[in-house]
């Protein structure tokens, strides 16, 4: 959008703009990290870093998937939603339908993928546009957890189901090394793959991808249904971090998630954006709140501070995007 | 619009045929069923906790289909209502004039919303990231300022919508005066075609000689103005003000919106059809209860409502392609 010479090598043009944003926000984490390690001792400590790490598994690997949406010029906005679906479902399955707890994970995780290939296929086929498809799922989603569970809890989950949420891998929590495997794949699959490079052509010019013969529909149905998949991933962690299911889990969870991927400098028409800058806008954000947190800010204040951070950086790229655009 | 001949039978017939006909059908068949099913439905006090317990939803959703149709949206509106509402009593527990108590935080609210659309028309930030932004601002704040506390001791005479003029309950006057007005002008003043204009197509509407940063700017305002008046109505109608933000009251007030037949896509839809859905989605939330069901079904039939409000408006805009 920026650029306005096509013939300009669009590639390394792109990625000097990204480098530029994912710099800047590099720059804002190094002076917040120092800034708040001077304010408390207790912030800058492997202890707290490590839960920091936790916390963050379930909105982190929402945002892989959601990088990959908002790229295509689309907006997942269900995401939230289909967590609580999710862990409803897997409470469900396993208490009221006597499932086996494996098997009633893998049909919770089995409804994610369906939920989010159920966005996908209207948005694709029926054209419905994703920001009013996703939020009518929002609704449909939440409404169908509250119905199913009528707001009863489940709880009482055997010992080994802990280990994703609780437990930890060579002094690491164990999510936390999922979610740094699937940031690591998710970077390559975008950087260096077809599929990745399918992804900014469909969101540059949807209509030309189309015209070049991708398979624009089935690409984006796909992202989707991934998208829908890593929600109930993310639910079962939840479930397993905080031992039981409600139906209200995950309310907002895609608003942290948005604006982590904004922050992180994936533009919101489209087009451009990478896996790099979303880990350093989830990182951002998590550190911020616990950091503010730590050095007395109360809680929900902290979401202040984000508001303000996330409008502020789209507001700076903008004006670097405008100086490079004058240049 | 109306062609000259066959004018009238042809509006008549968008009457009947669209997106308003096809809500107030809705409703009257809504009212019919239940009230067969279960007659307390119909019960005064029934359809008065239905009408005033919800008019603040209808006129924040004229001010959010005015947004939509501009081709922009506010999830902040939620977050704005909920800090107004606690503005407003706050004051008015201050001691402060009760008509000032009322007015401040409409003032406030359209500075904020000015804010908002600042950043959206000039500063070019795409408004679905702007208003979560503020979303988030907002929330927090009231949350800091407040520590959650509830607001009690309203002074007399504060309650503005527990007012009946003409035996008519307030909100309902708000609501409908507030409507028709909205219509009007957006029907026939030339800022009102604007908001159209711009949403149906930027580029043409620039050619025409219409500034798209003025319009955008415009509706956050008129936008603000109405979100200040709903929260004073929200404020206004229990003798508590709880100082938080109302759950999920975006999410309401869009749907209202985008089942009142706006288009998301921008350019379509009207102030009316908006109102007559927030009506036909608060009568759905009271009657789940005469009828049996558990109201943990309602958000639910509300996620199914819209997404047969989108798919039917994209099956018409699509005959109508076809037909020309």
């Amino acid at each position: 959008m920026a650029t306005a010479d096509p013939r300009a090598a669009m590639p390394g043009r792109l990625h000097g703009l990204m480098l530029r944003h994912e710099m800047v926000l590099a720059a804002i984490l190094v002076a917040a990290l120092f800034v708040l390690s001077l304010q408390t001792d207790r912030f800058l400590t492997t202890d707290n870093l490590l839960n920091q790490g936790r916390l963050m598994a379930e909105i982190g690997l929402i945002a892989l998937p959601m990088t990959y949406i908002i790229i295509t010029a689309g907006i997942d906005l269900s995401v939230g939603s289909i967590m609580g679906l999710c862990a409803i479902m897997l409470g469900y399955g396993w208490k009221n339908l006597g499932l086996p707890l494996e098997l009633s994970i893998a049909l919770s995780l089995l409804i994610g993928t369906i939920a989010g290939a159920v966005n996908g296929w209207f948005i694709t086929r029926v054209r419905v546009p994703p920001l009013i498809m996703t939020l009518a799922t929002l609704a449909l989603y939440r409404g169908l957890a509250e119905g199913i569970s009528q707001a009863r809890s489940v709880r009482g989950y055997p010992d080994w189901f802990f280990v994703l949420g609780q437990g930890e891998l060579l002094g690491v929590p164990t999510q936390l090394w999922l979610l740094l495997v699937a940031t690591v794949v998710a970077a390559v699959v975008l950087a260096r793959t077809s599929f990745g490079r399918m992804l900014y052509a469909i969101g540059s010019n949807e209509t030309a991808a189309r015209f070049s013969g991708l398979p624009v529909d089935r690409c984006k149905i796909a992202i989707y249904a991934l998208s829908g998949f890593t929600a109930g991933l993310a639910a079962w962690i939840f479930v397993s971090r905080v031992s039981t299911t409600r139906s209200d889990m995950g309310t907002g969870v895609e608003l942290d998630v948005i604006a982590a991927v904004v922050l992180g400098g994936t533009s919101i028409f489209g087009g451009t954006g990478t896996i790099l800058g979303t880990a350093l806008g989830v990182v951002l954000v998590q550190l911020l709140k616990n950091g503010l947190a730590l050095t007395g800010v109360k809680g929900d204040a902290t979401i202040v501070v984000i508001g303000s951070v996330l409008i502020l950086s789209i507001l700076v790229s903008n004006w670097l995007r405008a100086r490079r655009g004058v240049d | 619009m109306a062609i000259a001949i066959g004018g009238r039978t042809r509006r008549l017939r968008r009457i009947v045929v669209g997106q308003e006909g096809v809500l107030l059908a809705a409703i009257v068949l809504l009212f019919l069923v239940v009230g067969a099913l279960n007659p307390r439905f119909l019960a005064e006090t029934n359809l008065q906790s239905i009408f005033l317990g919800n008019a603040y939803i209808a006129v924040a959703a004229i001010g959010m289909s005015m947004v939509i149709i501009s081709g922009n949206i506010d999830v902040s509106v939620g977050s704005l209502i909920g800090c107004m509402a606690t503005l407003s009593g706050s004051l008015a527990v201050a001691g402060w004039p009760i008509p000032l108590s009322w007015l401040v935080p409409i003032v406030a609210s359209m500075a904020i919303t000015s804010v908002m659309g600042f950043l959206v028309a000039y500063l070019r930030i795409p408004s679905i990231v702007a208003s979560l932004g503020m979303m988030s601002i907002l929330k927090g704040s009231l949350i800091i300022v407040t520590g959650g506390a509830w607001i009690s001791n309203l002074p007399d005479g504060y309650a503005l919508a527990q007012m009946r003029p003409l035996s008519v309950p307030m909100p309902v006057w708000f609501m409908v005066v507030l409507t028709a007005a909205a219509a009007a002008w957006m029907r026939y003043s030339a800022a009102g075609r604007a908001i159209y204009a711009v949403g149906g197509n930027a580029e043409a509407a620039r050619l025409a000689g219409i500034s798209r940063e003025r319009v955008v700017m415009m509706v956050f305002m008129v936008h603000g103005l109405f979100a200040g008046i709903a929260a004073v109505l929200f404020a206004t109608q229990l003798s508590v003000i709880q100082s938080t933000v109302p759950p999920n009251l975006e999410l309401t007030i869009i749907t209202a919106s985008v089942v009142g037949g706006v288009s998301i896509l921008g350019g379509t839809g009207t102030v009316v059809g908006s109102t007559l859905a927030a009506v036909l989605l608060a009568a759905i939330g009271s009657s789940l209860i005469f009828v049996n069901i558990s109201p943990y079904w309602l958000r639910a039939v509300q996620g199914v409502l819209i997404l047969a409000t989108v798919l039917a408006d994209l099956a018409r805009r699509r005959r109508q392609a076809a037909h020309r």
